[in-house]
This record gives C-alpha cells, sequence and structure tokens, in this order.
C-alpha cells in the first residue's frame, strides 16, 4: 500500500537529483543542455575569432582541430538533443492529457547518462586533450593517427547515446499507450506526433551509432583490426555506420522543430493548421525516407555511379514532404490574424531560412555536382542553414511559446525582439558568404586559409556575423536573468492557444491533471472554448492520484558507467569493473526493492508552489 | 509587426544581394569551382546552375506566398473576431505535391547522365595520361606508371588531354581536389579510386586536401600545371634522365649533405627513399611544403624544423636546424634550390 500524502519535501538540490517528474526532468534537460550550448557557442566563436583574416595564429592547427570537433560534437549531441528533450519531456505528456511519461525512473536515467557522458565528451581540456577527428571520427585518422582525446569522444557518446535511446523508447511508450480518452493518433497536437516520428528514429538510428563507437573503441583500446587495411579491415564501413545513423539523426534534430513551429504558426495566427493529416504523412514519410539515403554523405568515397545515382534520387524525393509542410504552414497563416509574439518572429523567420537550407540540400543531392561541394563550406553553409536556421530558431520559438508552462514566467517580449534580431541577421551574415567560400575553394575543417586566393572577403564577414549572433544569445541570456528575478505569475494560457497544455496551470501541479480530460476533437482545448466551455470536461471522477517516488539510482548509474569508462580509458581494468558494478548493484536494488510510489489527493493542492 | 520594422528587412535584403553579387566576383580563377578551365568542372556547374536555377524558382514562389501573407493577414489594431478555421485543400495538397515531383524530375535526368558521364573510367584510354596519386599526411605523390616519372606536389599535364587517375593513400583519409578542373575524389588506403579531369586552358591551378586529415589539413595544397605538350614532353624527359644541377663548388657540398642526411627518404631521380617526396625538380615547384613562398629563407625554415612548420605527422621528418653546420645548411638550400629540370 502506499502512502496517502506527498513524501516530506526535499531541498531543491535533492529533488532535483532524484526527480522522476517529467517536467523537472525537462528542466534538467533544458539547463544541461544550454550550458553546452553556450560551450558549443563559444568553440564555434573561436574558430570564427581564427578564420577572420588569413595566416591567422590566434589558433594553431591541433587547437583548432579540437575546437572544431568539440563544437560539432557539443551542439548535436549536447545541446541540441537535450534541448529537443526538454521540450519533449515538459510538453508531449501534458499535450496528450497524461500525468507523466510511461516510465518515469528510466526517464530521470536516461538524463543523467546525457548528463555524464557529456561531462565525459568534455574531460578532455583538463586532462590531455579533446577528441580532435572532428565529430565523425572517421579513421584511420581516429584510431591509429590520433591521441587520447578520441576516447573521450566515443566512451562519452556511447554513454550519452544510451540515455537518448531509453528517452526514445520512453516516449514511444507514452505515447502509444497514455493518450487521454478521446485523443486519436489523428487528433494528436502536431508536436507530439513529430515527437512520435522522432522516438521511432532514434530507436532505429542510435544502435547503428552504437555498434560504430564499439568498433571504433575495441580497435583503439583492445589493437582490433576492424578499420585496420593492413590487417584485412575496411575504414569506409565505419563512415557507413556512421551515417545509418547520422543522417536520420539530423531528421530526429528537425522533425521535433516541425512539431514547433505547427503549433505556434496555428496558435498565432488563430487559425487550425491547414492540411493536418498531410503534414502527419509528411512527417512520417520524412522519417522513413530519412533511412534511405545515408550514403550521400559518402558521394566521393568511390561506391559508383550506381549507388551514388540511387542514394542522390532518394535524397531529393525528402523535398516532396518537406516542401509540403511549408506550404501548408504559409496557408495555416493564409486568411488568419498574425501576432508577432517573438514565439512567432522566430517561427516565420525559420520559414524562409530553413527554404534556402533545403535549397542547397537539394543542390547537394546531385552527386556529380557534389564532387565539387563535399567537405567544402557549402556543406557547411548548407547544414548550419537548416540545424541553426531551422532547428535552433524553432527551438528559441519553442522556448519562448512554452517558457510560461515550463516556468511560470513569461519571457521578456522587448528584449525577445532585439534578441531575434540580432541572432537573425548575424545568422545571415555568418552563413551565407559561406555557399561562396565552398564554391571558390575552402575546403572544411581547416584552421587557416592561404592569401590571394579570393576568400578573405567572405571570412571576414563571416566572422563579424558570428559576433552578431554572440550578441544575440547573450540578449536571450539577459531576457531569461530579467524575467527569473520576476514573480511566476503566468496564466495558465497566456497565448489564447488551442492544446491541452494551456489547460492547466503555469507552471502545472506535480500531477498535471486534477482529471484526465475528454478529448472531442484535433486542437482540443480549442474545440471546447468553441462550444463555450470555460476548459476541458474530465473523464474521470475527482480522486487520489498515485505517483512515482524519486530515486537517486538513476545519478548513481550514471556515476558508475562514468567511472567505467575512465577505467577503460586509463587501462585499470579494476576501475573500470568497480564502476560496471556500481550500475549493476544500482539496477539490482531497484529490480529487488519494490517502491509502491505515493498518493497525492488533489483537492488539498493549494496551488502552485515557489 | 510595426512598419517601421518591415523597413529594417526591406533594407537588409538589398545588402544581401550586394554580398552575393560582390562575392561571387571574387573567385580566384585557377581554384574556384565557378571559373572551370575543363569539360568535368564544366559539367560540374552546369549541372548546378539546373539545380540551383529550379530552386530558385521554388524559393521566389514561397517568398511571395511568404511575403502576402504576413503583409496581408497581420493582425491590425483593435481587430477582433475569429478568422475562419479552414482544414485544408485536397486541390493544394495535390498541386504542392506533383509539381515539386516535376521538378525534381528536370533536375533528376541531368543528374543522373552527369553522375554515370563522369564515372567513366579513362584509364585504358590509349590516349590518356595515367597518372597514381598517392595522399600522404600531408603531401601528395604523383606516379606516371606509363611514363617512368614519379615527382610530388606539383602534377604536370598536358592541356587537352584526358589525365586518368588512379587515387589513394599511405595513411589516413585524403581528398583530391582541384576545383577549376573536377570534382574530389576520396584518397583511402587500401583500395584506389578513379576518376579524369583535364585541363582546357595552360595555368597553375590549385588543389587542395579536402578530407581532415590531421593537424596539417589546411597546409596540404598541391598544384596541376597545365601546359602544352611541347613542354610537358620536355618536362618528361627532363625528369627521367634526372640532371641534377651542375656541381659549383657550394652545391658539390650541398650535394654530399643531401645524400648524407635526405636521400634515404627523398629520392632524386632513380636514386632514393620513398618516405618523403620526390625532389628532382625541386628548384622548378610553385611552393615549399605545398603552401610556403618558394625562396631560400623559407627552405632554411622549413629543413631547420619541418614538424613545426607543418606539425601533426604521424611520420616526422627530422630536424636539422641543430644537425647541420650553418655551411652545410646554406649549401644543401642551394643545392635544392638550383634541382632545375629546364636548363
Amino acid at each position: 500500500m502506499g502512502h496517502s500524502h506527498a513524501p516530506k519535501k526535499k531541498g531543491f538540490l535533492m529533488d532535483y537529483l532524484t526527480t522522476v517528474d517529467h517536467k523537472k526532468i525537462g528542466i534538467l534537460y533544458f539547463v544541461a543542455g544550454g550550458i553546452f550550448f553556450l560551450m558549443g557557442g563559444l568553440e564555434a566563436l573561436l574558430m570564427r575569432i581564427q578564420l577572420i583574416v588569413p595566416n591567422n595564429t590566434f589558433l594553431n592547427g591541433a587547437t583548432f582541430n579540437e575546437m572544431m570537433t568539440m563544437h560539432g560534437t557539443t551542439m548535436i549531441f549536447l545541446a541540441a538533443m537535450p534541448i529537443i528533450f526538454a521540450l519533449m519531456n515538459a510538453i508531449v505528456p501534458l499535450q496528450i492529457g497524461a500525468r507523466d511519461v510511461a516510465f518515469p525512473f528510466v526517464n530521470s536515467l536516461g538524463f543523467w547518462l546525457f548528463f555524464f557522458g557529456g561531462v565525459l565528451v568534455n574531460c578532455g581540456w583538463f586532462l590531455g586533450g579533446s577528441p580532435d577527428a572532428g565529430w565523425t571520427s572517421y579513421p584511420p585518422l581516429s584510431t591509429s593517427f590520433s591521441g587520447f582525446g578520441i576516447d573521450f569522444y566515443a566512451l562519452g557518446l556511447q554513454i550519452a547515446g544510451l540515455g537518448t535511446l531509453i528517452g526514445g523508447i520512453n516516449f514511444l511508450a507514452t505515447i502509444i499507450n497514455m493518450r487521454a480518452p478521446g485523443m486519436t493518433f489523428m487528433r494528436m497536437p502536431m508536436f507530439t506526433w513529430a515527437s512520435f516520428v522522432t522516438s521511432a528514429l532514434i530507436l532505429f538510428a542510435f544502435p547503428a551509432i552504437t555498434v560504430g563507437l564499439v568498433l571504433l573503441s575495441f580497435d583503439r583500446l583492445f589493437s582490433a583490426n576492424f578499420f585496420n587495411v593492413a590487417n584485412g579491415g575496411n575504414e569506409v564501413i565505419y563512415q557507413h555506420l556512421f551515417w545509418i545513423f547520422g543522417h536520420p539523426e539530423v531528421y530526429i534534430l528537425i522533425l521535433p522543430v516541425f512539431g514547433i513551429i505547427s503549433e505556434v504558426i496555428s496558435t498565432f495566427s488563430k487559425k487550425r493548421l491547414f492540411g493536418y493529416s498531410s503534414m502527419v504523412f509528411a512527417t512520417v514519410l520524412i522519417g522513413f525516407l530519412g533511412f534511405m539515403v545515408w550514403a550521400h554523405h559518402m558521394f566521393t568515397v568511390g561506391m559508383g555511379p550506381v549507388a551514388n545515382a540511387l542514394f542522390g534520387i532518394a535524397t531529393m524525393l525528402i523535398a516532396i514532404p518537406t516542401g509540403i509542410k511549408i506550404f501548408n504552414w504559409l496557408f495555416t497563416m493564409w486568411g488568419g490574424q498574425i501576432r508577432f509574439t517573438t514565439a512567432n518572429l522566430w517561427a516565420v523567420g525559420f520559414i524562409p531560412t530553413f527554404v534556402i537550407g533545403g535549397m542547397t540540400g537539394v543542390m547537394l543531392a546531385a552527386p556529380a555536382a557534389d564532387y565539387q561541394y563535399h567537405d567544402t563550406y557549402f556543406v557547411v553553409a548548407h547544414f548550419h542553414y537548416v540545424i541553426v536556421g531551422g532547428m535552433v530558431f524553432g527551438l528559441f520559438a519553442g522556448l519562448y511559446y512554452w517558457w510560461p508552462k515550463m516556468f511560470g514566467r513569461m519571457l521578456n517580449e522587448a528584449l525577445g525582439k532585439w534578441n531575434f534580431w540580432f541572432f537573425f541577421i548575424g545568422f545571415h551574415l555568418t552563413f551565407f558568404p559561406q555557399h561562396f567560400l565552398g564554391l571558390m575553394g575552402m575546403q572544411r575543417r581547416i584552421f587557416t586559409f592561404l592569401p590571394n586566393q579570393g576568400l578573405d572577403f567572405g571570412n571576414m564577414i563571416s566572422t563579424i556575423g558570428a559576433f552578431g549572433m554572440t550578441i544575440g544569445t547573450i540578449i536571450f541570456l539577459i531576457n531569461i536573468a530579467v524575467t527569473n528575478s520576476k514573480p511566476k505569475k503566468a496564466p495558465a494560457d497566456p497565448w489564447d492557444g488551442r492544446t491541452l497544455e494551456w489547460a492547466i496551470p503555469s507552471p502545472p501541479p506535480e500531477y498535471n491533471f486534477k482529471q484526465t480530460p475528454q478529448v472531442r476533437g484535433y486542437d482540443a482545448l480549442w474545440v471546447e472554448k468553441m462550444a463555450g466551455n470555460k476548459g476541458m470536461t474530465p473523464a474521470e471522477p475527482l480522486g487520489h492520484i498515485h505517483m512515482p517516488s524519486g530515486s537517486i539510482l538513476p545519478f548513481i548509474m550514471s556515476v558508475g558507467l562514468f567511472i567505467a569508462a575512465f577505467g577503460l580509458m586509463y587501462e585499470k581494468v579494476s576501475v573500470a569493473i568497480i564502476g560496471a558494478l556500481i550500475t549493476l548493484l544500482c539496477m539490482l536494488l531497484r529490480s529487488l526493492i519494490d517502491d509502491p510510489g505515493y498518493h497525492v489527493d488533489p483537492t488539498e493542492d493549494k496551488g502552485v508552489e515557489a | 509587426m510595426s512598419n517601421r520594422r518591415w523597413q529594417h528587412v526591406w533594407r537588409l535584403l538589398p545588402l544581401l544581394v550586394v554580398l552575393t553579387l560582390l562575392l561571387t566576383g571574387c573567385g580566384d580563377p585557377y581554384l574556384s569551382a565557378l571559373t572551370p578551365s575543363g569539360p568535368v568542372a564544366d559539367q560540374q556547374l552546369s549541372l548546378m546552375k539546373i539545380s540551383i536555377g529550379v530552386m530558385v524558382f521554388v524559393f521566389v514562389v514561397v517568398m511571395i506566398i511568404f511575403t502576402y501573407v504576413l503583409v496581408r493577414y497581420r493582425k491590425r489594431p483593435g481587430q477582433e473576431g475569429i478568422p475562419k478555421q479552414v482544414e485544408g485543400s485536397h486541390t493544394l495538397e495535390i498541386i504542392w505535391t506533383t509539381i515539386p515531383i516535376i521538378l525534381l524530375i528536370v533536375i533528376a535526368i541531368p543528374t543522373v547522365s552527369t553522375t554515370f558521364a563522369l564515372a567513366k573510367d579513362h584509364w585504358d584510354d590509349p590516349d590518356a595520361i595515367k597518372v597514381k596519386v598517392t595522399g600522404h599526411q600531408f603531401w601528395w605523390e604523383f606516379e606516371y606508371p606509363d611514363l617512368g616519372v614519379t615527382t610530388a606536389q606539383d602534377l604536370h599535364i598536358p592541356v587537352g588531354k584526358k589525365i586518368a587517375l588512379q587515387v589513394s593513400s599511405k595513411d589516413v583519409i585524403h581528398s583530391f581536389w582541384v576545383p577549376a578542373l573536377a570534382g574530389k575524389i576520396d584518397a583511402n588506403p587500401g583500395n584506389a579510386n578513379t576518376m579524369w579531369l583535364q585541363a582546357d586552358k595552360a595555368g597553375v591551378f590549385k588543389g587542395k586536401c579536402a578530407e581532415l586529415c590531421g593537424y596539417s589539413h589546411a597546409l596540404m595544397d598541391f598544384k596541376v600545371i597545365a601546359e602544352d605538350q611541347a613542354s610537358f614532353d620536355k618536362w618528361i624527359a627532363g625528369m627521367k634522365a634526372a640532371e641534377t644541377a651542375k656541381p659549383t663548388a657550394s652545391t658539390q657540398l650541398g650535394q654530399q649533405v643531401y645524400e648524407a642526411n635526405c636521400l634515404a627518404c627523398h629520392a632524386i631521380g632513380g636514386q632514393g627513399g620513398k618516405v618523403g617526396p620526390n625532389l628532382t625538380d625541386f628548384g622548378d615547384r610553385q611552393t615549399i611544403a605545398g603552401y610556403l613562398d618558394h625562396n631560400a629563407d623559407e627552405l632554411k625554415r622549413w629543413i631547420s624544423n619541418p614538424d613545426e612548420v607543418k606539425t601533426g605527422a604521424k611520420v616526422k621528418m627530422p630536424a636539422f636546424g641543430d644537425k647541420l653546420k650553418p655551411e652545410e645548411m646554406d649549401a644543401l638550400v642551394d643545392y635544392l634550390m638550383g634541382l632545375k629540370i629546364n636548363q
């Protein structure tokens, strides 16, 4: 039998170290991801300073390669994915009318694995060298021709990747099993649909990089020969494994953001999403096609014209469902009443920027042309247009939109607009010239370039733009600080929203919904508003709510794997075994000790805690 | 959004356009893929133009709708009420699915045909010049198997002839790229990739390594020297004869120093090792170490401490600054600068 009241209150630190509450885990993901985002941004700024003039001596080749590798690795694995998970955690259960995710304990484990994996990747800065073979870490450079740092990369990402895989499985189970009564699949909000397809991509893509990193680690730690040509290995296999993960990975990054854009544009045009079923279909199709195109990252590897042509055509096909989405967003706004809140500025700024990124993507898809573009700044421009101009813009839109729901406060709109314009203009100044730099002969991943080759002007403009993005980011940080100093007074529904998360207080109580709501249509809250109701109709009577207890075990399990990784790297078998045993012991405790959770009486709830 | 804000947007647009034009204009004609000097790069640029043409058309359509919507349907002050909620339009969905499919077919046909055309293996063509390209950390080796010549860093080719390449690597993955003549192909350890290129005008074309290969990946430049057939033949003949510079008092010492310290790794003509670049025509080369200016001071700086100038190679060239007496170093530099083919 469980308790009938909440367990005694924990201090702030213990609360967050042991929480299994999806809302708090969302905040943990956001804070950790945000810190890594700032680190990755600093790494980028240092790179751009080195490249502001030819033959610069600000960073040497070795250090630049570390910055370049860590910038990519940090941004993709430790900043973008966690912030996406932050929003998925904070919002998806609310959007489907659930009280938490399917597996709250495992949700916490996913976060702490990511966190310690991320810390491990960054240990190289003060332990003798960071990874420096690119975020792709191709052998044989990363096996027999690099130092210590690559181990931080391989083992750190392995641990963090476990966390992501766990998260993906959790969200699949949650969305399939825990939707409120009346919420059929075709009544789910687009952000939830996007999270669902993304989770399926995670499930199938992450095992590929797990295998790739295992083989890489075996070559490095145990002198295996998977990628050693002299002893019968083949380094190209790594590229296949990496990109079978790597391409779906970029759709993992962008699909949730497509969901955010659908929500934001719909809300701030005061119109339902145009072509919802097409949007759902397009999302699923993009996810599926995303697994069919990986070798377009390998057109110059020498696979031959048949393979190249097939992968090229498959890649171009993805433009069709993506175009469908763009047009549906435009026609959502058509006939609407568009409010230019900061969230909507970001969503509107996303559209032309992402379309440009998509354009260069179709250009890159042509193998014969890619022989010129590949591994040049043209590719760098392309992926920054889609990742920054697409994904990051969309994340900013989502943050401004859902900030009140997560934190009980509204981000300052005036500061938001300064944030947007500095970042937006800085972004285009940084990356637009890079299309031309690539075509004019500037390869990727070079720590310096020679004078009198036509590359000077473009690089200087690009660096100036980077400072603009920096200022924009700083303004965002100021906005957070200013906002945080105000009291928690955000209304439940500040934007006149359409979906279920706006039916409950900002931030929601521990159990989200006093009573699970009855869903009567797509845009569940809007349906009720149009019928003249103040809120949702409950689908169950008022009663005690069963909540899961917090646990310190996920934190300790992650520390165990962190320790084990050090043991492997420094060839101290005893340390590796101790670390693994810590993790296994925690798993044993979790399996053997029955934790029935506790019950909350929602009528006793006096409101939002400070 | 207020009208004042919109003015900022409109002012941004011309800036972007001007930047675009400025940047397109400034490209080194011997480096830029936008100024091709050979049939391969030509075909590649044509394909680029087709794809960007179609894509710009799509962008313009999107931007017209985008701009119209934002201006026409922005919320005006005092505007109340709820706009008509539209589920969608079957017709529009079909239109914006089929038209992009047609546009993709327009791009796909030349894409597939160019991809196959450029993949043709010309290695066994009777009038193609065969070159085996090997990437090393951080230099390029070029061997002409039919002509019995090995060189490094500067790849001589005759204008107007097909050059059939087999590209491989001795250590990590590199990538062979001469943008003004052709796209790139990866240099993988353990297997050889084939490509071909051709220069239709004479000149010194700049080549780059285009796959991260270590600390000095940025410094692994090479040159493709396209010259008329007569000059090329003369160069080949000179390389085969491997004539060294006539010994003067200084170069005699230089030659001795070379044979004692350098020959084990750096072949001249048929003599010497293959660990480092072949230096037969070093005196004629465009650069030192692929990117330094070709003069005595830079050469001395290089030989004194190569790993400091170009760090990170797994197989390092030793530092000779402390190993050689000053007069030995000067003699060696003189000797090397005198290694010219065409006297």
